[in-house]
């Protein structure tokens, strides 16, 4: 998911970790000059908005699905995993998996023909369709405003990495990426922003695999690294298990139950986020038809399903293998003379433990592409809701559609620049970053709640929509500061004095949510439905779903999502 | 469908390739001159065999692709 274990606002101004040789930066350079160049080619095929925002809606489930899951994987969700692996052990896989696949299995299989049904441009336009013109703005606004937010905190996030890891200097990593991303996507809009995410998933994998592989080779396996975790760590056992020390919120390293993990996690935030958050799901309304669409997220949930092969394993092998001791962000800061190493510097000081010159150069290319990625998903889903959501009911109705393409490339780029200036906010106000990582996930599980309702519960109205759009986010928000005010209030939130922050975002996640559901369904019960023919498209029992019946077993997105969640269940025991 | 909407794949194909003719020739000159500080499991030569293997993925990528 989106979110960041852990702010790296922290990371202390100390030398840097990595030192590039001359094919290294080569490796670089040509990536940035590569990228600018497919925006350009594309640019010619990026004239009508149809074009522009929606890809002209011809992407092959192939390059769906690896855009959908590439515009997720950024730098930081790099780095940040890595590091909550090496932190809190093996539970940071459940972010991966059951944080991620049903969810994913469930967009394919359930809500895509929906939206894609409805021809909608994006998740407020589809709420607009359902709930009417006041949730799709509510939506568009909060949505618009956190998506620009997290892509500056992202990326001024991502240019301390860069100044730690390769002694960049900050303002040159901010403005040189941002401006590269704003180049391309300007450039192509959508289109661009898939060719680019689909070429940096390649560079992510092939940039990041040699270290697992190499880490495991030199460990003995799967079963030599776990002997030296429980070698190295106090309650090493506790590392190398997924389910058995969630029993209790005292027995695993994160402070968490297995109600948090399962409810929390894998029934609401993950759910909210890869079904409505209109960064990824954009990708996969792309598809150039309903089946490549259902089976987009099918296809990302099996790479996603193999993503803690590249993440996860390197923090562990960290654990493992490394001769230092790795600290909390806070501790460094504290003892900046020491020379001591961060949580969130286990994947670097594993790429230059095993990676030579070239190989270096391919490693810290795929963190770039991973930042360039999750900032272009942010800017173009940005584009399109601020100019089709925003701009075009709210300020301007009647335009022309060469009108709207050239308010897309504008707002591309002015994205970018608020972005840079949310960045030097951030700068000067570090727990910025903790502030707008809260605010955005107080709206994806309400959204969630709202959307879900929408597409399979016909008898919920405009009004309760809305009433409880609102109502979700207010109570999330409330929560929130509740515990900040009153840090008791975390029994109530969390079910525990002993839960840690993750536990508290799970359960409010969880009440959020709940609260939404509650409050659409009250209203809506005490309001009038909406006719049958203004649900047609929009609502299970009075859409038309094209069966799948003649295509072969094996072109069936059912089939693979079947598939694909077996595969996660004997993952799952494997590693209990 | 658009014929250019897989020219993605004959692009990744030229990165690809473009990669692996650096790593692989970084990677066979460390092999006859080794660096002062090498890097763990450097007796691997992983750079040679990664360049390698990038190389052939470009190129098949670029083979399969190119007339698309």
């Amino acid at each position: 998911m989106g979110s960041l274990p852990g702010t790296f606002a922290a990371i202390p101004l100390a030398a840097s970790l990595i030192a590039l040789g001359p094919v290294d930066l080569a490796i670089i350079v040509i990536y940035f000059l590569f990228v600018i160049g497919i925006g350009v080619y594309l640019k010619r095929f990026a004239n009508t908005g149809h074009d522009f925002f929606m890809a002209g809606r011809e992407m092959t489930a192939w390059i769906a699905g690896l855009s959908f899951i590439s515009a997720n994987l950024g730098a930081l969700e790099l780095l940040g995993w890595a590091g909550s692996a090496y932190q809190y052990g093996l539970l940071a896989v459940h972010w991966y998996w059951i944080g991620a696949i049903p969810a994913m299995l469930f967009l394919g299989v359930v809500m895509m023909p929906f939206y894609y049904v409805c021809k909608t441009h994006s998740v407020p336009g589809y709420l607009e369709l359902r709930y009417g013109p006041h949730t799709r703005s509510l939506a568009a606004i909060c949505f618009a405003a956190m998506t620009i937010l997290m892509s500056g905190v992202n990326m001024f996030a991502m240019a301390i990495v860069m100044q730690v890891v390769l002694g960049w200097n900050l303002h040159l990593s901010i403005w040189v990426s941002s401006l590269t991303v704003a180049l391309y996507v300007g450039f192509g809009g959508l289109l661009s922003a898939i060719f680019n995410e689909v070429l940096q998933f390649m560079l992510i994998w092939l940039g990041a695999l040699l270290v697992p592989i190499l880490g495991l080779y030199q460990a003995g396996g799967w079963s030599g690294m776990v002997r030296r975790i429980e070698h190295n760590v106090a309650h090493g056992a506790t590392y190398v298990h997924a389910w058995s020390t969630l029993g209790h919120f005292s027995t695993n390293p994160m402070g968490i139950n297995w109600i948090g993990i399962v409810f929390g996690l894998g029934a609401i935030l993950s759910m909210g986020y890869w079904t409505t958050d209109f960064l990824v799901v954009q990708r996969v309304m792309a598809a150039k038809d309903l089946r490549s669409a259902k089976m987009a997220p099918v296809i990302g949930a099996a790479f996603k399903m193999f993503v803690p092969f590249i993440v996860i394993l390197p923090g562990l092998l960290g654990l493992a293998l490394l001769p230092m001791k790795l600290y909390p962000q806070t501790y460094v800061q504290a003892h900046a003379s020491a020379d001591l190493f961060s949580y969130n510097d286990v994947l670097p000081l594993m790429l230059v433990r095993y990676c030579g010159p070239g190989l270096l150069g391919l490693g810290v290319t795929a963190l770039i592409a991973g930042f360039m990625s999750g900032m272009a998903g942010n800017i173009s889903a940005f584009a399109t809701v601020w100019t089709y959501d925003i701009y075009r009911p709210l300020i301007r109705a009647q335009a022309s559609d060469s009108h709207y393409v050239a308010m897309g490339r504008w707002c591309t780029v002015l994205g970018v620049l608020i972005s840079i200036a949310t960045a030097y906010v951030a700068m000067h106000f570090q727990s910025i970053m903790d502030y707008v990582q809260a605010l955005f996930s107080f709206f994806i599980a309400p959204l969630f709640g709202t959307v879900v309702l929408g597409m399979l519960w016909k008898r919920a109205t405009r009004a309760g929509g809305f009433w409880g759009l609102l109502a979700g986010t207010t109570s999330s928000i409330a929560m929130y500061l509740w515990v900040k005010f009153d840090p008791a209030a975390l029994k109530y939130i969390a079910l525990s004095p002993q839960a840690k922050p993750m536990a508290e975002d799970m359960f409010r996640a969880l009440w959020c949510f709940l609260i939404g559901v509650a409050v659409t369904v009250l209203v809506s019960l005490a309001t009038r439905p909406a006719a049958a023919v203004q649900l047609q498209g929009l609502v299970w029992g009075h859409t038309e779903i094209p069966s799948e019946r003649g295509y072969p077993l094996l072109h069936r997105p059912i089939f693979w999502a079947a598939l694909i969640f077996a595969g996660l269940v004997v993952l799952n025991i494997i590693f209990w | 469908m658009k014929q250019h909407v897989n020219r993605i794949w004959f692009l990744i194909g030229v990165l690809l390739a473009i990669y692996g003719v650096l790593i692989l020739a970084a990677g066979i000159y460390n092999w006859f001159a080794p660096a002062a500080h090498p890097v763990q499991l450097a007796g691997l030569h992983s750079g040679v065999w990664w360049g390698g293997l990038l190389l052939a993925l470009g190129l098949f990528y670029i083979g399969r692709y190119r007339r698309v």
